[in-house]
């Protein structure tokens, strides 16, 4: 796709102006140069236009005039993603879903909430707190990011390892096809027959049309909430008690561990409490019944300490545990205390590898003269390697891209993947082979073509790109093993 | 690559806007954490009117990827200021400074029909500068109001025939009080009992001539607890207002001006009753970091400041404290909760005073729309916000609003006018005054 040309777009301006409002349009350069990156600044690209729906019905009135004009549309919610996942990769119409921000219904008896795309996740959680309950999923960004994104996604977090991710907590989905027809998939029941089309929905990144209503369950507040702070003088130590505690038996809601570079950027940015001069921590909860709770947490101190942690530390009350919290949760921010940009990584390993693949991480990077912070899902073995770096430098951009290629490589090849809760979108298309076959990934594909057959829907994203197309993906750079003629681009 | 935008540049050296510094863009990693703390993006979902597309915007400016087109303009001064996005930034990113490069920038290269500039000069060059005409603006002030030719002016009509935003200053016009209230304070308030510190006092500009008794309370609930009260002849306004409104100049005079006459006096802090002042003379040493004549001094002057909450919580109040029977709500101004990181201290103080009841305010650090002058440049995106803080006060059924700044007052007590709604606006040191006795 080439850019529209202005005549195009004058033409077609009034149309949407029609469709959303005057107020619900840009097609200003400047404003649409706003919109070129999501999280990952290190791909950008531009809009035609940027359009605001308030509602389904707009929704569908776009994406029907987007497939007249065979104009590629995507979604977008926060643009808090972090796999460019949402970029309108071949221009066309970015659907901001940020004024589609309600909570329409919830039914506390029955726990479920009806929410539109563009509400934030933690605004759910607030909203149905007072009585007790809250949205469980909750990705590191749950302050900014939409539920619409985390479908997308199928975002995860911290509590993953207890509460699973968001297709755990999706019971339906009104969906704007592809072709702009309106249905739903699956319902307020638990169990709906047949395919499960809401789960296939779930994380399909935005290529199987947009979700304009969800179906979500809420949880009751679990009575009691433990969190343990474990410190460690070496992060191999840390990478043991994580094993040490699961195969004990220990169920904890989450265990993220934090290392020495990261807890001197978030303690620079808020000050939470974590010691500056541990080589790492481990950030332990446990939730449930009172009953038992004091027992199980210290039975995961007791890993802990026989594990070599120097020190551990138990939450006095809610107002530390948030700190800790806040600290963790920001980590990703917080590195432009120590860097102008970083690139996040999310590879999933055996939680058994951790040690080695840690240490091997550490070297991949420093090989490309490189800095790499760590804050991750210890208990999920999902990875997130921070490569630091500065995007003014001449030729840091390459190389960054070089050892994230290499560390998810490492990922795959140690029966990892290379997305825990990212996506895949711009960022890791290419890299889909690592883990999956030409017959698994032409699956998908006969998949992606049932949804979405013309392709206008988010195009370029998941699937490696074509060469033979004329289709390059944006900000690629040919694969090291690529150059070598060791894998193929198709 | 069919789509892609423009490379940014590979620039060396600091990033600057009109000669001011604004290479904090480069702190900014883009992760937008601060997206749904922003009271714009919250309202409008554009990411050009959030913190993190404003900073695109100041850096694309910066490095040349964009230029100063209306609709930059307009996105750059839709922002209210407020630092919300401060509070919640991880990386540390100083927007407060970055948006008041930009805005000065605005003035410099947009500064708008001839008709506004003649009215900026009128405030930022004039008024604000010296505090005699000042007063003698609000005895005019005062004249129009009592003389029933505000009456007049608004039954008839005729002010919605004035031109632009005319109409909007008009309703916003605070009441000016009686003289006997802008009579400026005695220059030394003695501690009642044994002297536990001595303070300046800042009067204020536009605070010295609408809420003089909020000084005048100010000293006295100091003075009850301990303290000596010095109040400096001659520092007019501080240069908050010029800072916000891209008058960098002239805020940077002002600044000087208002040290020279702080400096007179052995204080142990600084005491200021307004958010704005408060938050912006904290700054002074980074406004004046490249003068080398006065970067020391700045620096030494801005360590002195303290918000007057910030400053009397630091011990208990001195009893015994009367009861205020009434319930109450807290408003955050944003240049104390955000501007200054005081969000603890004022809620202790009210604690300690017996018979009151305080409840929690939703989103009681959400700005209220007045930020500066800005319900009189923005007036429909203050409205909004302004309905939306109203709607939560009234949610509470509180009997009164407890806040600590001379435009939340103002901004606050008018929402709630317009809804015919019977609920008192007040500053914290009224409460306290009133706890305090006479």
């Amino acid at each position: 796709m080439a850019p529209l040309s202005n005549d195009r777009k004058r033409a077609l301006r009034p149309e949407l102006d029609a469709l959303v409002g005057t107020d619900g349009v840009l097609s200003d350069p400047d404003e649409l140069l706003v919109y070129e990156s999501d999280g990952l600044t290190l791909f950008r690209a531009l809009a035609d236009f940027v359009v605001f729906p308030r509602s389904a019905e707009q929704v569908a009135a776009v994406v029907k005039l987007a497939n007249r004009e065979d104009l590629p549309f995507v979604a977008r919610g926060a643009g808090t993603g972090l796999s460019g996942g949402c970029l309108p990769a071949e221009g066309g119409i970015v659907l901001s879903l940020m004024r589609m921000n309600r909570v329409l219904e919830v039914d506390y008896d029955n726990q479920i909430a009806v929410v539109e795309p563009g509400l934030v996740n933690l605004h759910l959680s607030w909203r149905v707190g007072p009585q007790g309950y809250y949205y469980a999923p909750d990705p590191s960004s749950q302050q900014a990011c939409t539920i619409g994104g985390n479908i997308a996604n199928n975002s995860g977090g911290p509590h993953t390892l207890k509460y699973g991710v968001t297709t755990n907590h999706v019971l339906g989905l009104e969906v704007v096809m592809p072709d702009g027809e309106i249905l739903w998939l699956g319902g307020k029941t638990r169990e709906t027959p047949g395919y499960d089309v809401t789960g296939v929905f779930v994380g399909s990144e935005g290529t199987f049309g947009i979700a304009t209503k969800i179906v979500v369950r809420i949880l009751k507040k679990p009575q009691a909430v433990k969190t343990v702070l474990a410190v460690f003088d070496q992060v191999e130590h840390a990478s043991a008690a994580v094993s040490e505690i699961i195969a004990r038996g220990l169920v904890p809601a989450a265990i993220e561990m934090i290392d020495h570079l990261t807890i001197q950027a978030v303690e620079d940015a808020f000050g939470c409490g974590y010691p500056r001069d541990a080589a790492a921590a481990l950030l332990i909860e446990v939730d449930g019944l009172a009953v038992g709770m004091d027992a199980q947490t210290e039975r995961i101190v007791a890993a802990c300490r026989e594990r070599g942690a120097r020190d551990t530390r138990v939450a006095r009350d809610e107002a530390e545990r948030q700190l800790l919290w806040k600290g963790r949760k920001s980590a990703f921010g917080a590195y432009g205390r120590v860097s102008p940009a970083y690139m996040v990584m999310d590879g999933v390993i055996p939680r058994t590898k951790l040690p080695y693949v840690l240490g091997r991480v550490n070297e991949i990077v420093a090989a490309y003269g490189l800095r790499v912070g760590n804050v991750f899902h210890a208990g999920d073995g999902n990875l997130h390697p921070n490569i630091l770096y500065d995007p003014r430098k001449p030729g840091e951009e390459a190389r960054v891209v070089q050892a994230g290629a290499e560390i998810m490589k490492l990922c795959a090849d140690v029966g990892g993947s290379i997305s825990g809760e990212h996506g895949i979108g711009l960022e890791k298309a290419d890299f889909m082979p690592f883990i999956f076959s030409a017959a698994d990934l032409g699956v998908m594909a006969r998949l992606k073509r049932a949804f979405n057959p013309t392709n206008l829907c988010n195009p370029g994203k998941i699937f490696p790109t074509k060469k033979s197309c004329g289709e390059v993906a944006v900000g690629y750079r040919p694969h090291p093993i690529e150059a070598k003629g060791l894998a193929q681009r198709f | 690559m069919t789509h892609a935008t423009t490379e940014p540049t590979a620039a060396t050296g600091p990033l600057t806007l009109g000669g001011l510094s604004v290479e904090g863009v480069n702190q900014c990693v883009h992760c937008g954490l601060c997206l749904a703390s922003c009271p714009t993006f919250s309202e409008l979902g554009t990411e050009m009117d959030s913190p993190r597309g404003r900073i695109f915007l100041i850096k694309s400016l910066a490095e040349g990827r964009m230029t100063m087109s209306d609709s930059v303009v307009s996105h750059l001064s839709l922002c209210l200021d407020c630092r919300a996005c401060e509070t919640v930034c991880p990386a540390g990113v100083p927007y407060g400074r970055l948006i008041e490069a930009a805005k000065a920038e605005v003035e410099r290269v947009r500064p708008g029909s001839l008709a506004r500039r003649i009215f900026r000069w009128l405030n930022f060059g004039l008024l604000l500068r010296h505090p005699a005409l000042l007063r003698f603006f609000a005895l005019k002030l005062r004249f129009y109001q009592t003389s029933g030719l505000q009456r007049l002016v608004r039954a008839t009509g005729f002010a919605r025939l004035l031109p632009g935003t005319l109409p909007a200053w008009e309703a916003l016009l605070p009441r000016i009080p009686a003289g006997a209230s802008r009579a400026p304070l005695p220059r030394l308030i003695p501690a009642d009992g044994a002297r536990r510190a001595r303070v300046a006092l800042l009067e204020g500009c536009v605070q010295s001539v609408v809420f003089g008794d909020h000084n005048r309370a100010t000293a006295r609930v100091l003075a009850k607890n301990g303290v000596e009260v010095v109040v400096p002849a001659g520092p007019g306004c501080c240069g908050a207002l010029n800072a916000h409104g891209g008058d960098h100049a002239g805020a940077v005079e002002m600044a000087k001006t208002t040290i020279a006459a702080f400096e007179r006096d052995d204080v142990d802090a600084i005491v200021v009753n307004t958010s704005g002042c408060g938050a912006h003379m904290k700054a002074y040493g980074h406004l004046l970091e490249h003068d080398a004549a006065w970067a020391e001094r700045a620096r030494r002057f801005a360590a002195t400041v303290q918000d007057f909450a910030e400053f009397l919580a630091r011990e208990p109040l001195r009893g015994p404290l009367r009861p205020v029977p009434i319930t109450v709500t807290y408003h955050d101004p944003c240049h104390v909760v955000h501007g200054q990181k005081i969000r603890r201290q004022p809620r202790e103080l009210l604690a300690q005073i017996p018979g009151l009841t305080v409840v929690d305010l939703p989103e009681s650090d959400w700005c209220c729309g007045s930020a500066g002058i800005y319900n009189l440049t923005q007036p429909e995106m203050a409205t909004r916000l302004l309905e939306r803080k109203v709607a939560h006060v009234l949610a509470t059924g509180a009997e009164a609003v407890v806040t600590a700044n001379p435009g939340c007052i103002l901004q606050i007590q008018q929402g709630l006018a317009a809804r015919g709604r019977d609920v008192r606006v007040m500053h914290i040191v009224e409460l306290l005054d009133r706890a305090c006795g006479p």
